[in-house]
């Protein structure tokens, strides 16, 4: 036990309403790992992502990082694919290869082909169209998440186990009901984004609740 | 060769001779030997062929590529590498070791979600007049983030000495970058292992110059 009591506990670098830094909030949650979190605010002085300091955490700029197990990574799913083969229980991914590819398929939709088109850094540069834009592009990653979730949906995302899946999909929703998309043509995904709600490690996990949550959003 | 190899189809590649993506997937493809055919999809003639209702039943999304494989259709070239990697082990594409592994994730990542899908056709058509600088910013925004990882993280290869998806992430996206006409002086090291992956069999095979749908005057 004491050589657990000295091993620093993973530290995240995020923001409470990124949606990239609340997957691996989740993760943390529903593997039961207990981490420190150093809020990185993302509009505040220009942006902390942007000092020096941060751009030695993570070139890119951007949050989510974790320092964990003596080293720092970056990029969501790349940090929560190393803490699902680190610490494997409870499982992210199926066993089965391909439902491991719908797995995949689903959360890339969103971590390539919606999120980084409606994040800060790219709406700040697209200006004042940048609500049309968003949305538009959460409509389109959604319009074919929808018939693909139809498929491959039990009570989450990819059958009836929690997935990295189900991981992407709330932070998802999040942004889009902050962005006023019209979610009535999607049920699959209300329905999951429903369900999902309910589940602890997503509750205590949500922007809402975090440290660097504003004193007005706090739930 | 058995009668029920005979009878096995080779997978089917949905893709586009210049998609990056695809070529992600042609070079996974070469790396593992494994024989597929190609349906090209041409994303400028008749509108975009992408956009078709067929093609919309094999991939919602309505892009390249996708992979028939096994019984299943595939997309996101990330998602079919993964499972060719985790169906056909053999030569590995990823290393064993976790904190290697995630390295290789955290460049492949930046590359498929902090760099391509930013200058992508959709994209660029999208933002119309000042395409070539906005898809040139955001190259040079990732390349400038993985220049000094990679200097960290590479030996022969992106990471270490063995081949990886880092590098076929890489490769693709290099030459998306000198198509945009990035200043590439400044990247030394993504410049050398873009060069030294350039020489492979499997990297040259997948080339896009030397595709079914190569235009011809694209041939090499």
């Amino acid at each position: 036990m004491n050589t657990m009591e000295t091993q620093a506990k993973p530290v995240l670098y995020g923001y409470y309403r990124s949606s990239c830094s609340w997957r691996v909030r989740i993760a943390f949650a529903l593997k039961g790992i207990e981490y420190e979190q150093k809020p990185v605010n993302l509009i505040k002085d220009g942006g902390q992502q942007l000092t020096d300091q941060f751009k030695a955490i993570n070139p890119m700029q951007q949050v989510p990082a974790v320092a964990i197990d003596g080293v720092t990574l970056s990029q969501s799913l790349a940090i929560i694919q190393y803490i699902e083969e680190t610490r494997p229980q409870p499982r992210l991914l199926p066993a089965d290869p391909k439902q491991r590819a719908h797995v995949r398929i689903i959360c890339d939709i969103i971590a390539s082909g919606i999120q980084p088109l409606q994040n800060l850094y790219v709406i700040q540069k697209i200006g004042a169209e940048k609500a049309q834009w968003a949305q538009h592009f959460i409509n389109r990653g959604f319009e074919a998440l929808e018939p693909i979730l139809k498929q491959t949906a039990g009570k989450y995302c990819v059958g009836d186990e929690i997935s990295m899946a189900d991981i992407c999909l709330v932070p998802q929703v999040y942004n889009a009901e902050r962005f006023k998309v019209d979610m009535s043509q999607f049920p699959t995904i209300r329905r999951l984004n429903q369900t999902l709600g309910e589940i602890d490690a997503f509750k205590a996990s949500h922007p809402s609740h975090q440290p660097d949550t504003p004193d007005d959003l706090q739930a």
